[in-house]
């Protein structure tokens, strides 16, 4: 994987990507644009090396400590390789009370993975989140961050699995 | 370089808006009113009214056009007040924006739903996000304002794309850019997303957070108004504000003013959620009783009413008792003891124990702290692990006087409220169900059977 290497090249596709975001911001404040880059980075990485964040500092005129304060900061950003699909259950409260958490530990226990690990296989991470803003829909989850998929009973869990082992 | 990850077709799994939005169980809907779904477009947008509140002001409809004095005045008039939880008045804030400032200004909508229990603006901007468009473009005709951005929580990433597809179809017909519908007026509008962080739908970590940096909230005053965005003066209202003001303009604050209650004008959307039959958004009139929101959601489901946390996790939780004889609007709730907050009404049966319950958000509010302030950063922390000692039969009597006296310590003594969010609810669950709380201590148990 190019990210492992200590210098990161940007290709052609992804500078196309990142020139659509930094042009919604006035010109002085490319940085603007970081949120947006870590993401289209970590799209097509599935994580943000420190050799990506210094080629994301250098395209937008940041010091890489400024990028790596982002990466750290947003819970979002995966600051090491995860599996390739990342699993991301609601179990807050309004979850918690339409069986988020059990959604997580079914997952979990057909995965052979303990919560924030990663399947052998290294297909699945199965992680708990916070609060993502569809609690009618519990239990609801994330599919690589940006995919929502709701209402996911034990048996739309196992079925959602399978679409994805198949895909993958 | 690898290939860039294949999105696989997950629509079998996705929320289509049938149980949250197109349920049919709205009261006098606005914002949510004729959707279905596949009309979020802009021809659909226009054939239900859409963008003929920007063509009033304008005098692009054959009328004399409004000033926008007359816009700030008529959105005063409707009492509107803000969606996202403060529940500040719409017209008086945009009053504080400077209009004459010579340099650039910002309008920015605050679509950072992660308040627990809250997620009305996803279906409002996945299903009408040219509600939100428009409403913008006349509070930036109103303020004399040129560019605005659309912070979007960056968990609902496919409600972004949406909204990016909408500005893209509102620039091409000329409701957006230079020049709108060959007025003077010009408006141009991005969207921004999120990542990941609570903290953010604070409104200036949200400015620090589109200005590219961690969202740590900044000290007030300034204000906005004065030093926002980039440091220029800037206005920040939420995705529901901004939706409700086209219907305004439309039919005139005076009308918006009557569909509520006084001092609590217009429609509001509650996202009523956790034990009820059928959870989702229900737009109604302020002042709706409690009852009759619940009967939309389906009732109470496994148990009887045994509490609710009226307006987000942030908001004091209350006992059945009082919320059965409440309405639903910002001064009633409040007479209650709680607040109205994001209208995330969360519902709690009684097999729900009340420490537990408090044990997660008590974990939430200590993982989101952004660490900036000392009483937060380390109050969450000690707030959380007290309620976690008392799950587990590990608390002792004088943890409760210890749990107010930190959330006291908190409350009050930070930068921004997310110090209050955290401390509030604590103080609510001790002082309405402490029983609870005395128990878990002295039996090491639960009251109820068991938790979910």
């Amino acid at each position: 994987m190019s990210s492992d290497n200590p210098t990161y090249t940007l290709s052609e596709v992804m500078r196309a990507r990142f020139d659509r975001e930094v042009a919604k911001y006035p010109a002085d404040q490319r940085q603007s644009a970081v949120m947006a880059c870590l993401s289209i980075v970590q799209q097509e990485e599935g994580w943000v090396s420190a050799a990506a964040e210094k080629a994301v500092s250098t395209y937008l005129g940041m010091a890489p400590i400024a990028v790596a304060e982002v990466t750290t900061f947003y819970n979002m950003y995966n600051q090491k390789p995860l599996g390739k699909f990342k699993l991301s259950v609601c179990t807050n409260l309004p979850c918690q009370l339409r069986s988020g958490q059990q959604a997580l530990e079914h997952l979990c226990s057909q995965l052979c993975v303990q919560e924030g690990g990663t399947s052998a296989d290294g297909l699945f991470t199965v992680q708990k989140t916070e609060c993502l803003g569809a609690c009618a829909d519990a239990p609801v989850m994330l599919v690589n961050d940006r995919q929502m998929v709701s209402f996911m009973s034990n048996d739309r869990l196992d079925a959602l699995v399978d679409q994805l082992r198949k895909g993958a | 370089m690898i290939a860039m990850r294949q999105m696989l077709d997950l629509s079998r799994f996705q929320a289509k808006g049938r149980e949250t939005c197109f349920h049919g169980r709205h009261i006098q809907p606005q914002i949510y009113s004729e959707l279905n779904g596949s009309n979020w477009s802009l021809k659909d947008y226009q054939a239900r009214g859409g963008y003929a509140a920007l063509r009033k002001i304008l005098g692009r409809d054959g009328g004399q056009g409004m000033t926008p004095e007359a816009v700030i005045a008529d959105v005063k008039l409707s009492s509107l007040r803000g969606r996202g939880g403060a529940g500040f008045p719409t017209g008086l804030k945009w009053s504080f924006m400077p209009r004459q400032f010579p340099a650039q200004k910002y309008l920015v909508c605050n679509s950072d739903e992660g308040e627990p229990g809250t997620c009305k603006d996803r279906d409002i901007l996945m299903y009408n996000p040219h509600a939100v468009i428009e409403g913008m473009t006349i509070a930036a005709y109103a303020m004399g304002i040129t560019v605005g951005y659309n912070y979007i929580h960056g968990e609902i990433f496919e409600v972004y794309e949406r909204f990016e597809a909408a500005l893209q179809e509102a620039r091409a017909a000329g409701f957006l850019g230079a020049h709108i519908m060959g007025s003077d007026t010009s408006f141009e509008l991005h969207a921004h997303h999120g990542f990941g962080a609570y903290i953010c739908g604070e409104e200036t970590a949200l400015l620090e957070s589109l200005e590219g940096k961690k969202g740590q909230p900044r000290f007030k005053p300034p204000f906005p108004a004065s030093f926002g965005l980039y440091g220029k003066p800037t206005t920040i209202n939420n995705t529901e504000t901004f939706a409700a003001v086209p219907w305004i303009i439309r039919n005139g604050g005076q009308a918006y003013l009557e569909v509520g209650k006084h001092n609590n004008g217009g429609t509001k959307i509650f996202s009523v959620v956790g034990d009820v039959n059928a959870p989702g958004n229900f737009e109604v009139p302020m002042g709706t009783p409690f009852s009759k929101l619940l009967e939309l959601a389906g009732g109470v489901k496994g148990g009887v009413l045994k509490a609710v946390i009226p307006g987000g996790s942030s908001a004091p939780v209350l006992p059945a008792h009082i919320m059965r004889d409440i309405t639903m609007d910002y001064d009633a709730i409040a007479k209650a003891g709680s607040m109205l907050g994001s209208g995330a009404v969360i519902v709690m049966n009684d097999t729900r124990c009340m420490v537990k319950s408090l044990l997660r958000l008590s974990y939430f509010y200590q993982h989101e702290s952004c660490g900036q302030c000392t009483p937060c950063r380390e109050g969450t922390g000690w707030l959380w692990r007290m309620v976690d000692r008392i799950e587990k039969g590990q608390g002792r009597m004088e943890d409760l006087e210890l749990l107010n006296s930190v959330a006291d310590n908190i409350q009050g003594r930070t930068i921004c409220a997310l110090g209050d969010a955290a401390a509030m609810p604590v103080r609510a669950m001790i002082k309405h169900f402490r029983n609870e709380f005395v128990h878990h201590i002295e039996h090491k148990t639960c009251m109820v059977p068991a938790y979910v």
